[in-house]
C-alpha cells in the first residue's frame, strides 16, 4: 500500500445546543462544531480527517482489488427515521454498499451528505451518525467525505441522507442482467418483504402490532461467498423497492426471456404473510433491504445456495424458480394452489384494497 | 398459517376440479357453449386472478366478473366532487387507499393531493374519527364508500361521532347495494349467464334472503362464497351440483362467516344512520333504482354532501370504454377496444381498470393479457 502523509490533527469543535439550528448550515463555527462533534466524531478515519472538499484516494490502492470502478449513489427518505430492525443511517449504508456489492464489485468508500431539517436534535443526529458508522464498519467500508445542509422547518421530513460509494470489480467478474440463459436458477438469500412489512407497520398508521424486523443488513461478505461458490454468477440484483416482482421482471425484459417461479418455495415470514393478507398487499413487492435475487447456471445452482446457507445472512435461502421456455420477457409464478399466473411489474404504489 | 393455508389446499383443489369436470360433461355443457358464471364480488375476481383458478378450470365454464367492486362502479362526477371538497383549505380528506387512483374528470385524489391537498389515506373510517378529534379546527371527511360490507363501520363512526359531540367530522357517502344492481344485470336484454357466486362478505351483513328473488324470480341459481380459491371452486362445483340436479337455490358456502340472518346489529345501524337514494349513477351501469344510500336528515350534520355542497355533475363515460359491457359480462375485458392500449393501470380510463379487484386490471395484472389473442398461452396451467 502507498504511504500517504496526512496533516496533523486538528482540534474539533463541540456542539452545545440541544437542536440543530439554521445556524449549524451556515457554513460558519456552528456548521464546523456539529460536523466535527456529530459526523467527524462518528466516522473518524484518516481519509475524511483533513476535512477538505475531497478525500483522495490512491489509485495503485485501489487497484490492488481489481480492473474496474464501481460507482452508486442512493438518497434515503424512509419514514419512520427508526424503525424495527433499523434507522435511516444504517440504511444509508447498507443501501449503497448492496449495490456496489450485486455488481461484483468490493465495496470501500462511501460519501455522506445530510439535509437536516432545523429543530432536529443534535442527540438524535448522533445516534444516527454512529449508527452510519457501526454499519460501515460492518460493511468493511470508510465514510470519507460529506456535506451538511439546514434546511427550514418543513422543508424536508427531519433528515434526507445521501451516500455516494465506489467500489473495485475484481478481473474476470462480469455480471448483466442480459446474460440469464434457459435453465438458469433464480435464488434468493432468505425471507422476502421484511423490511417493506416493518416500515409499513412501523408507521403506526393502521394499529397493528407487528413484531416484523426489517431485514437491512450489508451484503458484501455473502455475495463474495456466492461469488467464490458460483463464479459463473449470471446477475445479482438487490430487491429494493417494487420487490422480488419487479427485479424478475427488469431480468426477463433485459435478457428476453420468460422466468418463472414457484409460490411454495418463496421463502415468507409467517408473520409477513398474514401482514399481507390482512392488507390486501402481494409480499412480492414488498422492499428488502437485506436481500439479493441471483441468476446463477443450473450447474452452479448447489453451491451457490449451500454457499449462501453457510453464511449468516443467507441461512433460508432458497431456488424460487428458473428460467424457461415462454414468452419473452414475462414472469409468471405457479402459485400454491396449483394455478398458474402473471407477476406483472408494480403500477404506482400498492394500495390497499377497502375489502 | 392456520385458517388460511386450509383453504388452498392443492390436492383438495384437484379433488374438486376433476368432479367439476365431470358434473359439465354430465349436464352437456363444453367449449363451444361454455356455462356462464358470475362472480358478483371483486374480491373473487381478485383471488380467482391471484391464485390462477381460471386456469384450473376446463373450458367448459367460464367465470364473468361482475360489478362487485365499488371502486370500479363510482362514476367520474362523484370522484370529481372527492377532488372539491379536498381542495377546500379547512378539509382533511380521507379516504381508503384503492379509491386514491380513480380518475375524475379533472383529476384523481393522488393528483389533488400532490397539488396540495390535504388527503390522508386511512384503514378505517374511525381512523378519520381520530383524525377529527385530535384537529378540531379542521373538517375531516371520510370517503363512504362499498357495499354493505363497508356500510355498518362508517354508520357506526357516524353514531359514533354524534356520541361523542364531533361536529368537525363527515362521510361523503358513497355507499351502494348490491341487490338491486345483480336485478338490473338479470334485466339486460344481453344477458346469457347461467347462475352466480353470491358476495360472501355482502352476505355476512344482509343475509341470503334478500336474493331468494334471483332463485324464484329469475331461475338462476347461487352460491354465496367465501374468497379462498378452495372456497371459490367449492362454491363453483355447488352451483354445478344444483344444475345437474336441476335444483335452483340459493345456497351458501361461506357459512363459517355469514350466517343465514345477516348480522342484526349491523343492520340496525345501517338502517339508524342511511336510506335507500332515489336512484344512484354506476359507472358502466347507468342509473339504478334503489341502489345507493346517503345519509338520514336526522344525521344530516354528518352529510359532506350537504356540509360542502358538492358541484354534483354528472360526467359521462369515456366514449370509448366498454366497462359496462364488461361489467355485465357481455364481453372479456380484452375483448374492449382500448384494453392494454390506451387503458392500462397505469393510465385507466375505465374504472376497471383502476383497483385491483376491477376484472380488466386483475386481467392486466395476472395475466389475461394475451388471453383472448391466444387463447393457449394463457391455458399452459
Amino acid at each position: 500500500m502507498n504511504m500517504v502523509s496526512f496533516p496533523p490533527r486538528r482540534s474539533r469543535g463541540t456542539v452545545h445546543v440541544p437542536t440543530v439550528t439554521l445556524a449549524h448550515g451556515g457554513g460558519g463555527k456552528a456548521m464546523k462544531d456539529l460536523v466535527d462533534d456529530v459526523f467527524v466524531e462518528a466516522f473518524d478515519n484518516p481519509l475524511l480527517a483533513p476535512l477538505d472538499d475531497q478525500a483522495r484516494i490512491d489509485l495503485l490502492d485501489l487497484a490492488q482489488y481489481g480492473d474496474r470502478l464501481a460507482f452508486t449513489t442512493d438518497s434515503f427518505v424512509v419514514d419512520p427515521l427508526v424503525f424495527p430492525g433499523g434507522d435511516i443511517g444504517k440504511l444509508a449504508v447498507c443501501g449503497t454498499v448492496n449495490d456496489l456489492a450485486v455488481g461484483g464489485a468490493l465495496p470501500l468508500y462511501l460519501s455522506c451528505a445530510v439535509i437536516i431539517e432545523e429543530g432536529v436534535s443534535i442527540d438524535f443526529l448522533r445516534q444516527i451518525a454512529r449508527s452510519m458508522a457501526a454499519t460501515a464498519q460492518e460493511a468493511g467500508v470508510k465514510i470519507v467525505t460529506g456535506d451538511t445542509k439546514v434546511v427550514n422547518k418543513g422543508a424536508c421530513d427531519q433528515m434526507f441522507i445521501t451516500t455516494t460509494g465506489v467500489g473495485v470489480v475484481a478481473a474476470g467478474v462480469e455480471l448483466g442482467a442480459h446474460r440469464a440463459r434457459l435453465g438458469d436458477a433464480v435464488l434468493v438469500n432468505g425471507l422476502l418483504g421484511d423490511h417493506g412489512a416493518a416500515i409499513l407497520g412501523a408507521r403506526g398508521d393502521m394499529a397493528l402490532q407487528s413484531p416484523i424486523e426489517s431485514d437491512c443488513a450489508p451484503l458484501q461478505g455473502l455475495i463474495a461467498s456466492l461469488l467464490n461458490a458460483a463464479p459463473n454468477t449470471r446477475f445479482m440484483r438487490d430487491p429494493t423497492r417494487g420487490g422480488v416482482a419487479t427485479v424478475l421482471n427488469e431480468i426477463a425484459e433485459a435478457a428476453q426471456v420468460a422466468i418463472e417461479i414457484d409460490e411454495a418455495a418463496t421463502p415468507l415470514r409467517d408473520e409477513v404473510r398474514g401482514f399481507c393478507e390482512i392488507l390486501g398487499l402481494d409480499p412480492l413487492y414488498l422492499a428488502n433491504e437485506g436481500k439479493i435475487v441471483a441468476i446463477v447456471p443450473p450447474d452452479e445452482a448447489e453451491r451457490a445456495l449451500e454457499a449462501m446457507r453457510a453464511h449468516p445472512l443467507g441461512r433460508q435461502a432458497a431456488v424460487i424458480g428458473s428460467v424457461v421456455a415462454g414468452e419473452p420477457g414475462r414472469v409468471t409464478m405457479r402459485t400454491i394452489f396449483g394455478g398458474r399466473r402473471i407477476v406483472d411489474m408494480l403500477v404506482g404504489e400498492q394500495l390497499p384494497r377497502i375489502c | 398459517m392456520r385458517y388460511v393455508d386450509e383453504f388452498r389446499d392443492r390436492t383438495k383443489a384437484d379433488v374438486l376440479v376433476k368432479d367439476i369436470r365431470r358434473l359439465l360433461a354430465r349436464i352437456g355443457r363444453d367449449e363451444r357453449r361454455p356455462l356462464q358464471i358470475m362472480e358478483v364480488c371483486g374480491g373473487h375476481t381478485h383471488s380467482i386472478f391471484r391464485y390462477g383458478v381460471e386456469g384450473m378450470l376446463p373450458k367448459s365454464i367460464e367465470l364473468v366478473h361482475g360489478p362487485g367492486c365499488p371502486v370500479c362502479v363510482l362514476p367520474m362526477g362523484r370522484v370529481d366532487d372527492c377532488v372539491a371538497i379536498a381542495e377546500r383549505a379547512e378539509v382533511i380528506f380521507t379516504t381508503f387507499g384503492d379509491a386514491m387512483r380513480v380518475p375524475g374528470s379533472r383529476k384523481s385524489l393522488l393528483q389533488a393531493k400532490a397539488d396540495g391537498c390535504d388527503v390522508r389515506m386511512v384503514y378505517s373510517p374511525m381512523d378519520a374519527l381520530a383524525l377529527a378529534r385530535k384537529n378540531p379546527a379542521r373538517e375531516v371527511v371520510f370517503f363512504g364508500i362499498g357495499f354493505e360490507t363497508t356500510m355498518p363501520s362508517t354508520a357506526l363512526t357516524v353514531l359514533h361521532a354524534e356520541r361523542e359531540g364531533i361536529k368537525n367530522f363527515s362521510i361523503f357517502c358513497n355507499h351502494i347495494t348490491i341487490v338491486p344492481t345483480i336485478k338490473a344485470i338479470l334485466d339486460s336484454p344481453d344477458l346469457r349467464l347461467d347462475g352466480f357466486l353470491g358476495p360472501g362478505h355482502v352476505s355476512m351483513v344482509i343475509g341470503d334472503a334478500p336474493y331468494e328473488f334471483i332463485a324464484r324470480y329469475y331461475k338462476k341459481p347461487m352460491v354465496i362464497a367465501g374468497f379462498e380459491p378452495l372456497d371459490i371452486l367449492q362454491s363453483l362445483w355447488m352451483l354445478l351440483k344444483q344444475i345437474d340436479e336441476g335444483r335452483c337455490e340459493i345456497e351458501n358456502q361461506y357459512a363459517r362467516v355469514a350466517p343465514a340472518g345477516g348480522n342484526a346489529v349491523a343492520l340496525q345501524a345501517v338502517a339508524q344512520v342511511y336510506e335507500l337514494r332515489e336512484f344512484f349513477e354506476w359507472r358502466g351501469l347507468g342509473s339504478i333504482d334503489h341502489s345507493g344510500v346517503k345519509v338520514r336528515d336526522a344525521y344530516g350534520g354528518f352529510d359532506a354532501e350537504l356540509k360542502f355542497a358538492v358541484p354534483n355533475a354528472k360526467i359521462a363515460d369515456p366514449k370509448s370504454c366498454q366497462c359496462g359491457e364488461v361489467l355485465k359480462g357481455v364481453i372479456k375485458p380484452w375483448q374492449c377496444k382500448v384494453f392494454g392500449r390506451a387503458c392500462s393501470p397505469e393510465t385507466p380510463l375505465g374504472a376497471l381498470m383502476v383497483s385491483s379487484e376491477g376484472a380488466c386490471a386483475a386481467y392486466y395484472q395476472y395475466g389475461g393479457i394475451k388471453r383472448g389473442r391466444d387463447e393457449a398461452e394463457a391455458s399452459v396451467a
